[in-house]
Parts: structure tokens; sequence; C-alpha cells
């Protein structure tokens, strides 16, 4: 249960609005009076405007006189902005829920943004919220590092740099393993996670998925193996054999890696949750420069100055293609960009970006002289990815827990259709 | 693994596509909302002969509706609809009564309120307990006065897995536990589900949920066990009104269309098909309705499109991602200083 977690902030969208003053007010107003009701307490945390509250009030008061958005809306929601955004939209509606009327009137602070007078039942999600909890956003993180790792490992092997190959082996495999325990850890039935295997399903990102990781395994084991093998045994015959055997095994993880990068941005895009899947096109550019970033500041972390000239230019390089499918996505029309800009998403895609930014920048200046600086630029990366996922994530969930995401771009898309149909 | 299964669009037979051969005709559903009491006897017959579990004693203050939504442990949910408006020509009973704002939206202004301090915003009703504050001492709308009544009108609409042409649960599931059955309908196999919660998200009318003790996904079967035993349905079977109604679909939508213009000559314009049409982004649910508002106002979303249509594009996307990574982790390597 992700409980406590609602108090998130209504973080409008529409900036620059001055109506920052129409924010929380503690509670709901008189009920039934036909107006005042408040926006929520924590409405404008953030210094934001205070969008929520204005919501609260405006849509509420509602033309009929029903006491209508529960302030809460805009202030209490994570999806808040969005739910504020759209203005009266969801608080408004999530009052007048039943049906009875449109929604407040929220749309007139938000200039930019369609009006979205909706109605929901009672203000109840459409979809149902994902089960998953936070160890899939940490997968999406520990695989998208491995991918990167043996990435860097290969080429590192290849071209004679043994402290970034030994060190990316080895990190890219203790990833995977970390990845395999949070997969199977977030089960209902972690007992049966061989079921996964029992098919092959192309229509299933999932069991794609598992195949991918399935071929990509051995390779990185393998390899990282073969870095653990004892000095001793490098003589014997097992010992020579998993020596020569680490180079393709690790060509092998590396052909593999690109796929455990990206699939995971398909398994997102291939559900209901709006802000997942309306993001299709962009989603597996974040997640792969988001892994390649990763790797890039595990092998500035591991390997010498000297040798970590490849690790800085693919984090670097990682980080500004993350970085701008990122915006992309920002940038989008429509409702769901609300749900990767407000709220718990916004606040940790905020503090993704900076990291990134930071590191990468980092990366291709101070890193290249001092170890220090290098191993900061890295931290700065992995922690910046791992942040990355984390919003998406919450994107996402926001997007399934306020029904505004739903029902407001769908009844659009059908108005739009029923109008052509009538011209 | 079959091939040329279609994702997406009209689909005539959906247990042939699936690879059924010799199979029954498809059956379904259709809920004629317009006749429903609100009884719930759908709701206990189901859980009676199902064996679904309890999903929270609570008082919601959706009007009667204490169910709240589908759930692992909910696969029949009416939902209760009050408006101020009257249904057809309805007397509601209270024209000699002075009018005012009902008590109505108040009561929902305090459950909306209430909503998003539950775990996932609500999203657990109907399938574990979700408090929203009820019984209080202050029930929804004490403070409105009780003589001020406007006319209304009650909605009520048993709800239930739309058993989808394209089911998005279905296309996701990655262990094969969720089918698709002779008989048409998409049906979870319990011994193999194993829990993954892929199914809840992918299914774009948020009907299965995982049950929190059990850690599998559950959802309504259309009774597979009764019908391979030419029964129908617990519920159907159960309901006073025949607001649900079981058949071949073919045969469904040909009655609802009648029932339609029925309505419609009886002056009740706002009735309208849900979940019939063959084209709509599911490829037409073979659980459908007849509704007298828009689906939103039932807690339904007004146009869902099953996640599985983009699949190529999505696929292309990641295609292109992890080429330019591979090509990116190439590049690094090349040229450059040798550091
Ligand atoms: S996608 Fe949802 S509505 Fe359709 S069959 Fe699956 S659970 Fe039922
Ligand atoms: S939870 Fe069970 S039924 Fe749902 S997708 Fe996973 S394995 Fe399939």
């Amino acid at each position: 249960m992700r409980s406590g977690k609602r108090r998130g902030r209504g973080r409008g969208a529409g900036k620059g609005d001055a109506m920052a003053a129409a924010g929380g007010t503690g509670d709901v107003g008189g009920n039934g009076e036909g107006g005042t009701v408040g926006g929520t307490g924590d409405v404008g945390g953030n210094g934001e405007v205070g969008r929520g509250g204005t919501v609260g009030a405006t849509g509420s008061a509602g033309e009929n006189g029903e006491v209508g958005g529960t302030g809460d809306g805009g202030g209490n929601r994570e999806a808040g902005g969005g739910a504020t955004a759209r203005g009266g939209g969801a608080t408004g509606i999530r009052a007048a829920g039943s049906g009875a009327g449109r929604g407040g009137d929220g749309s007139r602070e938000q200039s930019m943004v369609p009006p979205a007078q909706f109605r929901s039942y009672y203000g109840r999600p459409v979809l149902k919220p994902p089960v998953w909890e936070w160890r899939i956003p940490a997968y999406f993180f520990t695989g998208g590092l491995s991918a990167g790792a043996a990435l860097l490992a290969a080429g590192a092997d290849l071209t004679g740099r043994r402290a970034l190959c030994r060190g990316c082996r080895l990190g890219g495999f203790g990833a995977l393993a970390v990845s395999s325990y949070l997969l199977i850890a977030d089960l209902g039935r972690p007992e049966r996670f061989h079921h996964m295997l029992r098919v092959a399903k192309p229509s299933s990102p999932m069991s794609v998925g598992t195949w991918i990781l399935a071929a990509y395994g051995p390779g990185s084991g393998l390899a990282a193996g073969a870095e653990l093998l004892p000095p001793a045994l490098h003589a014997t015959l097992p010992g020579r054999l998993a020596r020569a055997a680490a180079r393709p095994a690790g060509l092998s993880a590396a052909l593999f890696a690109p796929g455990v990068a990206s699939y995971t941005a398909v398994l997102l895009t291939q559900t209901a949750a709006p802000a997942w899947h309306e993001v299709r096109r962009e989603l597996p550019f974040v997640f792969t420069g988001s892994a390649a970033a990763s790797g890039g500041g595990l092998g500035m972390l591991v390997a010498p100055v000297a040798e970590a000239g490849p690790a800085r230019r693919l984090g670097a390089a990682g980080a500004v293609a993350e970085l701008l499918a990122s915006r992309l996505i920002e940038r989008r029309p429509g409702l769901v960009t609300t749900a990767y800009t407000t709220g718990r998403a916004g606040r940790l895609r905020r503090a993704a970006e900076l990291l990134t930014l930071g590191g990468a920048a980092a990366a291709l200046t101070v890193a290249r002289r001092s170890r220090p600086a290098a191993a900061a630029a890295g931290l700065a990366l992995l922690t910046g990815s791992v942040l990355q996922r984390f919003g998406v994530f919450a994107a996402g969930v926001a997007s399934t827990e306020d029904p505004a995401y739903v029902v407001v771009p769908q009844r659009e898309r059908l108005e739009a259709k029923k109008a052509e149909e009538r011209a | 693994m079959r091939h040329g299964q279609s994702f997406f669009g009209p689909l005539a037979d959906p247990a042939a596509d699936a690879g059924h051969r010799d199979h029954p005709p498809r059956v379904g559903f259709f809920t004629d909302t317009s006749v429903c009491i609100g009884c719930k006897a759908c709701e206990v017959a189901c859980k009676e002969w199902n064996d679904v579990p309890e999903d929270g004693l609570d008082l919601l203050g959706m009007s009667f509706d204490n169910t709240g939504m589908l759930g692992a442990n909910s696969w029949r949910h009416v939902a209760f609809v009050e408006q101020e408006r009257p249904l057809g020509r309805q007397d509601a009973g209270l024209a000699e009564l002075p009018t005012g704002p009902s008590t109505t939206e108040a009561a929902a202004s305090v459950v909306a309120r209430a909503l998003p301090g539950t775990p996932r915003d609500g999203g657990d009703l109907g399938t574990a307990p979700v408090h929203l504050g009820f019984p209080s001492f202050d029930l929804p709308g004490t403070d409105a006065d009780a003589r001020e009544r406007t006319d209304f009108r009650w909605l009520m609409s048993s709800d239930v897995c739309k058993h989808c042409t394209h089911a998005g649960c279905l296309d996701v599931c990655p262990t094969g536990a969720l089918f698709r059955t002779e008989f048409g309908t998409v049906v979870v196999q319990q011994d193999i589900c194993n829990g993954c919660g892929y199914c809840v998200s992918g299914c774009p009318y948020g009907v299965i949920d995982r049950r929190h003790d059990d850690g599998r996904a559950w959802k309504c079967t259309l009774c597979y066990d009764r019908l391979r035993g030419d029964l129908e349905p617990a519920c159907a079977k159960a309901c006073p009104t025949q607001s649900i109604q079981f058949g071949p679909l073919d045969e469904l939508r040909e009655r609802a269309a009648g029932r339609l213009a029925q309505l419609h000559e009886a002056g009740v314009t706002e009735a309208r098909l849900y979940g019939h049409d063959p084209d709509d982004g599911v490829g037409g649910d073979g659980a459908f309705f007849l509704l007298l508002d828009e689906p939103e106002v039932y807690g339904l979303p007004p146009d869902p499109v099953v996640p599985t249509r983009d699949l190529p594009a999505m696929w292309k996307s990641a295609g292109l991602a992890a080429s330019a990574m591979l090509a990116a982790a190439a590049a690094v390597f090349l040229g450059g200083d040798r550091s």
C-alpha cells in the first residue's frame, strides 16, 4: 500500500497564473451552500500556484450551486496537477460525479488547456491503478544499468581496457542478479515465476522480455564468472575454458543488452494507463538513454580516468538522448503531459533532469582529469537514472488514479469522431 | 503459438482466432440497464456460485452502492447514480413536495473527497475494504433540509467484465493463464497465474485485479463451468427483471437494437448502446450494455482502446531506440582518444 503519499501538491500546470491566493484554504467549506468549497490544505506546496484550491473553489461553486468540487482535486491528489490543470475538471467532477451536472468551470484559469468538463462515477478511478510497487521501477533501473554495463564491458574487452571491462562485467551481472530478485519478488506468487517460461507470447511484452532476459543472462553470468575466477584455477582446464568463453559470452550479452534496455518501455506503453500508453514513441528512447547514462556512470565509478573515456562518452550520449526524449514527452499536446510534469512524478523527473544534466556535463569536462570528479559524475548519472524510472512510473500510476486522464481524452476523441461523421 | 492472430479491429470469431475448432457460438451478456431495479441479485448469485470472497463490508456513501467497483472480489457491480432529472416520463412521487437542491451532490462530494486518501485512490474498491469515512455522525447531506428534494432519477447498472473481442488482459498475460475459451469468453486459469499483475494494467475497463491475500488475478469467468454444463451464468439466472440477458452474441445484438428502437420511440432519447459495436477500440464487447447516460457517468470509459492496437508501432520505436543504443556504444569506442 502506498499510504501517506497522497499528500501531493496541487501544482498548477498553467504557469504564471496569478490566482495563487485561491490556494488551500483549510477544509471543505459549507456543504450544500452552493459555493464555497475551498481547496484543501496542501495546495501550493512547493511554492507553486495553488491551482488546486482555485479549482476547488470555482469548480465547485458549480453552475447549479451544488456543492462541487472537493477541494482536493487539486490540492490533495498527486495527479493533482492533472486534476487541477484540467481544472474544474477533476475536482469539480469528482464531486459532480454521480452525474448530476457538469463540473465547474475550472477552465477559466486555464487558458492553454482544453475545457475539461467531464463526468465520472463519484470521482472514482475508471482504470485499476497498477498493482506493481517500487520493485518494478527499481528493476527498470537495474535492468537498464546491467544492459549499459554489458555494452561497455564488451567494448572494453575488445579494446583492451581491463579495469573497465572487469568492473562493468561484475557490475552488470550484479545488477542483473538484483533485477531477477526484484522481478520475482514482485509477483503475487513468486514460487510460480517459472510459469513465465511455459509460453512465448509475442503479444505480451513481459513474455518477450522474459525471453530476452533468458538469452541475455547466461552471457552476462559467464563473463562475470570468468572475472571472479581465482588465479589458482587459471591454468586448469575448466579455468582455461571459462577464460576463453568470457569474450564470446560478453559479446552475446552485449548483443541482447539493447533489447533488455528497451523492452521495458514497451512493457509500460502496452498498458491502458494513459500516461504510459500515450508516450509510446518517446519512452523507449528515455529508457535506453537512461540505461546508457547509468552504464556510463558505472564505468566512471569503477575504472580509472585513463580507461574510462568510452564510459564518459556513453554516459553523456545517453543522458542527452534521455533528456531530449523526456522533453518531447513534456511537449506533447493533451492532458497526459500533466501527469509527467506535476505531483510526485514531476518532482522526481525534475530532480532526475538536474542530476543527469550535471552528470553529463561533468563527464565531458572535469571527469576527464580527476577520479573523484569522475566518481561524482558517475553517481549523479546513476541517481538521475533511478529518479527518471521512478518518475515515469509515478506518472503512469497518477494517470490511472484520476479519472480525468481517462475520460477527458476519450470523450474528446468521441466528440471529434461524431463531428467528423456529421460533416 | 497461433499464427495470424489479430490484435485489433472487427473479428467475426474470436474463438476460432484463438485456435478453437468446432466450437459453440460466442456467448455474452446484454445488460439492459433501463429495467435494472438495483436489487443486486446478480452480485449475490455470482458470489455464491463462484465462491468469491467478501470485498469489505463498508458503507461507501455512493447511494446504495457499497461495492464501488469491479475487482478481484467483485465480478458483478451494481452502480447507483442519482441525478436531478426525471427518467423518461416517470413520476418520482415527489411532485407535490417543495423543490430545491437535492442532497445527492452533497453525498457525492463527500465520497469524491475521501477517495484520494485511500489506497490506489479507490482502485481497491471491489477487491478489499476501502474506508471512506462512513458511517460517521455526519451522514452525507444531513445538513440539507429534508424537505428540499428535487425530482430525480436513479440510474442503476450492473457492470461486469466485458469479455472483449480483443482483450487487453489476455494479450499481455505472460504465462498464458488468461485464455480465450471455446465460447469466446476470457478466463484466468488459476493454477497457472503467477500474479505478475500485468493484466491489471492491460485492461482498458479497470476490471481485473489481484487478490491481496492470494496473489493471483481474478475476474468474471462468465461462469465457464456452468456454460460447459449447459447452464446460463448465475447472475443472468438470478436477475428478476431480465436486465441481464445471456445468450449467443449475435442474438443479443439483435435484441438490443430492438430494445433501443423501442425506447427511442417511447421518448427515452437518451438511451444508447455501449460496447455493442465491432468497430470500436476493442473489437466489440462480449458483454455490452444499454445505458441511459454517457458511459463515464457509470464509471465506464467512453472510448476504450485495447493497448495491443499499437503493438507494431511500440516495438518499432523500441527497435529504433535499441539500435541507437548499440550504435552509440560502438561509436564511443571508435575514434576519439584512447582513453
Ligand atoms: S480486458 Fe478487461 S474487460 Fe476485457 S476481457 Fe479483460 S478483464 Fe474483461
Ligand atoms: S496476473 Fe496472472 S492472469 Fe494476470 S497477466 Fe499475470 S499471470 Fe496472467
